[in-house]
């Protein structure tokens, strides 16, 4: 850890925003949702630490609770993404052939459209709300891991320690659970890590296009929404969400960083 | 060489198979339909424009039909009218590409003039302040959320200090202005925009520099360059520079879907009239066709690009024709 401040500075980081996360009904100063008529725009204050906004609601709590829904929605989708993609990818690598070749060129095809574009024109369709954002960004970013998964499967699976295993008799599924995946592991947790950020990038800007988690359930994302019509009134709604979102991304790339250091 | 064009060109078809029958797979099965669509918005829609538009879009229709019958129309750009004007897509499609095209190559010139000489220069200093300091700006850049970014600039150059204008193309008056005017207020107008979507490749395409030019210098020819007597300069800007620059060049083309995703973002953001924009709207007015056709459009300038990059790689790099 002390030879690697990127793992130290990055874990400081998403564990703080984690306890955030976590400890939100209890930490947070005030209910996030308390419409408070007196107090619209208010600056930030004694009492509203980083102000408050169009409605006067206290924007830290409001940002304690985004935190909640900006990490879930990133660390939920990456999982969704690494569950197909650790399938699809060992199945591709282990069994070769027609199996691979046709999981291969699917990914091949999902890689063709901009990502964006995709997870938008699957939101017109069904419905903008959390659950679905994270399954729609699952199911658009599994290629990566699926790849990297494949390579590393590819590469082990003609060693000495696999060979062994078939002779003696153990079934496809438990060598690739057992002892493919485990040692394929390593990039694909860089590639997650980095997933993270990303995940949550996408979420905020869709929540802030309108199209991602909706009002009044805060995310970072859609707090900015606000900041559009406040331009030049109310600096704190666009300057702290934007802060939190820049710092959690810094903090999961630091931990890719430093995984990648580990790994070599 | 053009036997490994025709190889890679004949490569895309089954590609752009698989494409267009995904993306009429995402919009076709998803959970109700073009006729009814309409109808939960505004229920007064009549049972005779249901109708229609059920046969205009053939939805009488088997699937596999339907989807021949618009990859026909498709392969010749009839994609249909706009649910929202009644207008037909390819036009105005075509009227917004010039400006996404006009800003992204203007941010991707943006991007290598500044990225190069940073990454030759943090690649030839590693480890010193320079590198260190480029290194963070780096993570910096890449963790900050364009959108906020765009507020920021916004926020600081347009309304405190009133230097720049805060959204669109062009001025109100702009068509009294002189042919001189009118370039002056679209560049401007474009200062932001294409600013904002550079911030992700300045930050990208310096990193892989440095690394690239990193390699090249460890390669024998380098040492062999030098002990010849070169001065160091030479040999990074001649030598290094030109083998580095290879892999950069595929980066052009592979960067087309971020910048088409990007596009979404900030035109939305700076009132610009281009195809993120139009994508946008179209979403959220659940313009089916529209959508179809921008995601489609997307995923063909995507392959092109790659497409582009592969050539060019082989272009620059012979080893790569021949294996």
């Amino acid at each position: 850890m002390k030879n690697n401040p990127y793992m130290l500075w990055g874990l400081v980081i998403i564990a703080f925003f984690s306890c955030v996360a976590l400890l939100a009904p209890w930490i947070s100063p005030l209910d996030p949702s308390l419409i408070d008529g007196q107090n619209l725009l208010m600056p930030p204050s004694a009492r509203h630490w980083l102000g408050t906004d169009g409605l006067g609601r206290d924007l830290l709590s409001r940002m304690i609770f985004g935190a909640r829904i900006s990490l879930s929605v990133g660390i939920i989708a990456v999982g969704i993404s690494i569950f197909l993609g650790l399938i699809l990818g060992s199945l591709a690598g282990f069994y070769g052939k027609y199996v691979d070749a046709l999981v291969m060129r699917f990914a091949d095809i999902m890689l063709c459209f901009p990502t964006f574009f995709l997870i938008l024109a699957i939101i017109a369709i069904v419905e903008p709300s959390i659950y679905n954002i994270m399954i729609v960004i699952g199911l658009t970013s599994w290629m990566g891991p699926a790849r990297l998964i494949r390579a590393e499967i590819i590469s082990l699976k003609t060693r000495e320690f696999i060979q062994a295993e078939h002779a003696l008799g153990a079934s496809d599924a438990r060598i690739i659970i057992r002892h493919l995946i485990p040692n394929a592991i390593g990039p694909v947790l860089v590639n997650a890590t980095l997933g993270i950020a990303g995940a949550i990038l996408l979420e905020s800007s869709l929540s802030f296009l309108g199209l991602g988690v909706q009002p009044p359930i805060p995310s970072w994302g859609n707090i900015l929404i606000e900041s559009k019509s406040t331009l030049g009134i109310a600096w704190w709604i666009t300057i702290f969400p934007g802060l939190a979102i820049l710092v959690t991304i810094l903090g999961f790339n630091f931990i890719a960083e430093g995984l990648k250091k580990i790994i070599g | 060489m053009i036997k490994y064009i025709l190889k890679r060109l004949l490569g895309m078809i089954p590609v752009l198979i698989g494409v267009t029958i995904l993306s009429f797979a995402i919009i076709n099965l998803a959970p109700g339909k073009f006729s009814t669509l309409d109808q939960a918005m505004n229920p007064k829609v009549s049972p005779e424009y249901q109708m229609r538009l059920t046969k205009a879009f053939n939805l009488d229709k088997p699937l596999p039909v339907r989807y021949l019958l618009w990859l026909k129309n498709s392969v010749s750009f009839d994609f249909g009218r706009s649910f929202i004007d009644n207008r037909r897509i390819a036009d105005k499609i075509a009227e917004r590409i010039p400006v996404t095209l006009g800003i992204n190559i203007l941010s991707l010139l943006f991007v290598f003039l500044v990225a190069i000489p940073v990454g030759i220069k943090a690649a030839t200093q590693a480890g010193r302040a320079f590198d260190t300091v480029t290194t963070y700006f780096a993570f910096f850049l890449l963790a900050v959320p364009t959108f906020w970014l765009a507020l920021l600039m916004m926020q600081f150059f347009c309304i405190q200090l009133g230097w720049l204008p805060i959204s669109g193309i062009h001025s109100l008056d702009f068509e009294y202005f002189t042919p001189w005017h009118k370039i002056w207020d679209v560049s401007w107008h474009l200062i932001l925009p294409v600013f904002v979507s550079s911030v992700g490749g300045l930050a990208v395409i310096s990193r892989y520099m440095r690394s690239s030019i990193l390699e090249a210098l460890s390669q024998p020819y380098i040492y062999t360059a030098r002990a010849k007597g070169l001065p160091y300069r030479k040999v990074v800007y001649k030598h290094a520079l030109r083998n580095a620059l290879l892999p950069i060049v595929t980066l052009v083309g592979l960067s087309i879907p971020g910048l088409l995703g990007g596009s979404v973002i900030f035109e939305s953001i700076f009132a610009l009239p281009g195809l993120g924009q139009l994508f946008f709207q179209a979403v959220m007015s659940r313009d089916i066709p529209l959508i179809m056709a921008e995601v489609v459009l997307g995923a063909v300038l995507t392959i092109t690009g790659n497409l582009i990059a592969d050539i060019s790689y082989a272009y620059v790099d012979p080893r790569i024709r021949y294996k």
